[in-house]
């Protein structure tokens, strides 16, 4: 596992039902392309999050497959239809085969 | 070794190809394209891309990419050294077809972003990005 990814989200803590909410997540992690070289001329190897996903009680809502030119700590922004209360699930899947989750409740009144 | 006619004319032929080939810049992002589409017709329109005009930093350009209806888009940078970007695939409770995110760009280049229609057409979209300092390392 990489060091230091912390995932962060903003999502609204209330909605109105079918309402479409704005979701903004930001995941701590250096990003090393595999195109950069250190300093003794060789290739660092490639290091990133290859997909983010988010899912609202279990149904998808996005799906990204992301390369290496996503910048350092990957930020994405959309929106999400809330159709009812329940939890929004974020993960992150690391090229070393480490997945990072987040999840957050969204209440519809 | 002698050299057969054959053998210099195929010689010739691949010396051809090979001085051609660096000139076809975006061979790699076609082939991306072509890899999404699958040699389907590419139609303008319909995908709204928003990306800064310049760019300082190549190493995070904000960009946006929105397309009503759309299933997926594919997001490339056709000046990068690996073209492709990003693809986003929006799911049953997507809200509005759209996602912003920051990408890395090598130098001043077109951003491409190709949209999956929902029945099964494809759009797409680009804007050119002056980047002031590229964003792949050195």
């Amino acid at each position: 596992m990489a060091s230091g990814v912390k995932p962060r989200i903003k999502a609204p803590k209330k909605a109105t039902a079918g309402e479409a909410v704005t979701l903004k997540t930001l995941i701590s992690h250096k990003m090393e392309s595999g195109q950069r070289k250190n300093k003794d001329g060789s290739v660092i190897p490639r290091s990133i999050i290859n997909r983010f996903t988010c899912e609202f009680n279990g149904k998808s809502v996005v799906d990204v497959t992301m390369e290496s030119a996503i910048s350092t700590n990957p930020y994405f922004e959309f929106e999400a239809v809330v159709p009812e209360t329940g939890e929004l699930v974020f993960t992150w899947y690391d090229d070393d085969g480490s997945v990072y989750t987040a999840s957050k409740k969204v209440a519809v009144a | 070794m002698e050299f057969s006619r054959r053998d210099t004319l195929a010689l010739g032929l691949g010396a051809a190809a090979l001085t051609v080939l660096p000139f076809r810049l975006n061979a790699a992002a076609d082939d991306a394209i072509a890899a999404f589409t699958g040699g389907a017709d590419v139609a303008d329109g319909g995908v709204t891309l928003t990306a800064p005009e310049i760019a300082e930093n190549g190493n995070t350009v904000p960009v946006s990419v929105e397309a009503e209806g759309a299933t997926a888009i594919m997001l490339l940078a056709s000046g990068n050294p690996t073209p492709g970007v990003a693809t986003f695939n929006f799911g049953e409770l997507a809200g509005a077809h759209a996602a912003s995110t920051r990408i890395r760009l090598a130098g001043t280049q077109d951003v491409v972003a190709i949209a999956k229609m929902a029945d099964g057409s494809f759009a797409k979209a680009s804007s050119t990005v002056k980047v002031t300092i590229g964003g792949c390392g050195g």
